[in-house]
């Protein structure tokens, strides 16, 4: 078995079904994406595996050749014309099985072809739903497979030594912060990313700590305290929901009117822009990054920063916060207003490349050797900065240049832009 | 019935029966299908989402400035042939004339000697579209028979007008006889090929400028 993909014992039958089901499913929107494109390749220039690599495979459109086949064979206008005369065959499991590498060890659902299209096809949405029939065929990856059905089975996506929420409590005796959690009712209701809770505890103490200073009636919730969603990355559709409604019930329990998604960028596609879809109605509250958040109250008044000592930074927009996501502006607010020298990379905001982690990359071990490849490119563009710090407000980003910290011996150590807002608070004292 | 009455009676009334039933089904065949409505919060107002769609259906048209570099030589390439394909579509008074027949009204035409420059440049374009085609990796991969089918058909219409115009090749008559010819297997393919990207173009920009723009997203 190839490492990495998940077989069934009907793997063709799986195969099969998946794509039926792609080209039933596909919606009015994705079929006119598809249809759209006149090949041109111009996506493969704004993809870092292909001007990394320039191998012709890591084209963004061509990542979803099987399902345009499919679709065209399925359910086009002239699916008929094009099953009777055999002009699209059959997808088979062993070229789905191809596009393993292709749709998930070398995509970070970035969107950034999706900016660069001529015909101005969304290809990043597409990938997004090829990862659905992939993961209904049995090809997810092993690891976000086994990360995704164990999420939407516990809530949390790997077992951990001791309970999520009491190690929230120890970080909070830790920094020495108060740790709001299970308050019956609360004004915002918190999350995390697991990936803090295990890696970087002072952004989990950040984040209260700001709360704290803010004094906004907040809480975390032990039945919905994760905020990643390996659903999203599996391409588990009915997962991704499960695990997205357990932060929508408790939310809901506790009569928050804003969902707060913390520096975690795929959380928030997922919570932001996609849960209300897979709920199926708009969601009663407001779902907002802590980035953005922040943002406005700075604006408001409310919160109050003072100047950050230190050297220039540069800034990792994390994709799906950025591109996809439209939180721009916020995080320049927020360095603004603590007078930071923020030394923009020669692509960021929308344009910015993807860390190379994103999409769940970073979690696929199998896809490791290439990711170090493709990592130059960041790299060499914070480099040139000539900025001695990284920020930025996703900690799958943080966690990727940590890892590339060690990998490369790179004199770079990435920070969160929220911790540095929790260190600069007027009122609050010195940060976690 | 000789070749030319042929291509411009009932060759010319087939094909654009074809043309036209095609097209419709081909657009016609989106709204059978499931349409998603988007539940999520907007972070923009309907106004400035639908102004980022019309704004993205034309800004589209170049690419952003991070782009240029990697891409602009191919999209000028691109735009240019399609420019020049328009200019002698349109402004070729032939053309004109029988646009006339079929909408009922004209517009002023290009001197001949100017639409013939503007084809030979357009045929030397399209042989370097073809030449880019066949020699990036990315595109050879990429394309298929639908993408030298639609290259060839209409280069034949090029080189077949103006082969007539030029008197080279053969008689004018059937040089003229096989230039509508080749215009009629043109309409007969539009709606089967990548040619449909004339109709979907500015909505696919449209649609995906509004969406990206919902969001308070770079489009």
């Amino acid at each position: 078995m190839k490492e990495g993909i998940v077989e069934s014992p009907a793997l063709g039958a799986n195969v099969a079904g998946a794509m039926k089901g792609f080209a039933q499913e596909i919606g009015a929107l994705s079929a006119f994406r598809l249809e759209s494109c006149i090949h041109c390749g111009i996506c493969a220039d704004a993809c870092h595996y292909y001007i990394a690599t320039e191998d012709p495979q890591y084209t963004p459109i061509w990542k979803v050749e099987p399902f345009k086949q499919a679709y065209k064979r399925e359910s086009s206008a002239f699916a008929p014309l094009f099953r009777l005369f055999g002009f699209k065959r059959e997808v088979t499991a062993d070229q789905l099985a191809q596009w393993q590498h292709l749709l998930f060890d070398s995509c970070n659902m970035c969107g950034r072809c999706s900016l660069i299209c001529p015909m101005g096809i969304d290809v990043a949405a597409l990938i997004e739903q090829s990862r659905h029939a992939m993961f209904e065929a049995g090809l997810a990856p092993k690891e976000l497979y086994a990360k995704a059905a164990h999420q939407q089975l516990t809530g949390q996506p790997e077992s951990s030594v001791e309970p999520y929420r009491d190690q929230l409590l120890a970080i909070g005796v830790r920094f020495g912060v108060s740790m709001p959690i299970d308050k019956p009712q609360a004004e915002v209701m918190l999350c995390v990313p697991r990936t803090d809770i295990e890696q970087y505890p002072s952004g989990v103490a950040a984040l209260a700590r700001v709360m704290e200073n803010l004094g906004i009636s907040c809480t975390f919730r032990s039945d919905g305290l994760i905020a990643e969603n390996y659903g999203y990355f599996a391409g588990a559709k009915e997962w991704q929901r499960v695990i997205s409604l357990r932060l929508i019930d408790q939310a809901i329990a506790c009569g928050a009117t804003t969902l707060l998604i913390p520096e975690c960028g795929h959380a928030y596609t997922a919570l932001r822009w996609e849960a209300a879809d897979l709920y199926g109605k708009e969601l009663p509250f407001r779902v907002l990054s802590v980035t953005e958040f922040l943002a406005d109250e700075l604006k408001a008044g409310r919160l109050k920063l003072a100047k950050a000592a230190g050297p220039k930074v540069t800034f990792q927009d994390p994709c799906q916060l950025v591109r996809k996501g439209g939180v721009t502006e916020a995080p320049r607010e927020l360095l603004k207003a603590m007078s930071v020298e923020l030394q923009e990379m020669e692509n960021h905001g929308g344009f910015s490349f993807c860390c190379n982690g994103g999409g769940g990359v970073i979690d696929i071990k199998q896809a490791a050797p290439l990711r170090y490849r493709i990592m130059e490119v960041k790299m060499r563009e914070i480099d040139a900065t000539g900025a001695p710090t990284l920020l930025t407000t996703c900690s799958d980003c943080r966690r990727t240049f940590d890892d590339a910290q060690v990998h490369f011996n790179w004199d770079k150590k990435p920070n969160s832009l929220l911790e540095l807002v929790a260190s600069n608070l007027l009122e609050a004292g010195t940060g976690p | 019935m000789d070749l030319l009455h042929f291509a411009r009676g009932l060759g010319l009334k087939i094909a654009l029966g074809v043309f036209c039933l095609g097209v419709t089904w081909r657009i016609v065949s989106f709204a059978l299908l499931r349409i998603r409505r988007e539940y999520s919060r907007p972070r923009e107002s309907v106004f400035k989402y639908v102004l980022g769609g019309l704004i993205t259906a034309g800004s589209r048209s170049w690419p952003h400035r991070e782009f240029i570099g990697r891409t602009g030589a191919g999209e000028a390439l691109g735009y240019s042939y399609h420019l020049g394909l328009f200019a002698v579509v349109l402004l070729f008074t032939p053309h004109i004339l029988f646009l006339r027949s079929l909408f009922g009204f004209a517009w002023p035409g290009l001197p001949s000697s100017l639409i013939t420059i503007i084809s030979v440049l357009t045929l030397t374009l399209f042989l370097a579209v073809l030449f880019r085609r066949l020699t990036s990796r990315v595109m050879r991969l990429l394309s298929n028979f639908d993408d030298y089918f639609s290259w060839f058909i209409t280069m034949l219409v090029m080189v077949t007008g103006l082969a007539a115009t030029s008197h080279v090749g053969g008689p004018y008559e059937t040089l003229l006889a096989l230039h509508i010819l080749s215009v009629d297997v043109l309409l007969i393919w539009f709606p089967f090929g990548k040619l449909m990207h004339a109709f979907y173009i500015f909505p696919s920009r449209a649609i995906n400028g509004a969406l990206l723009a919902r969001k308070g997203a770079t489009s």
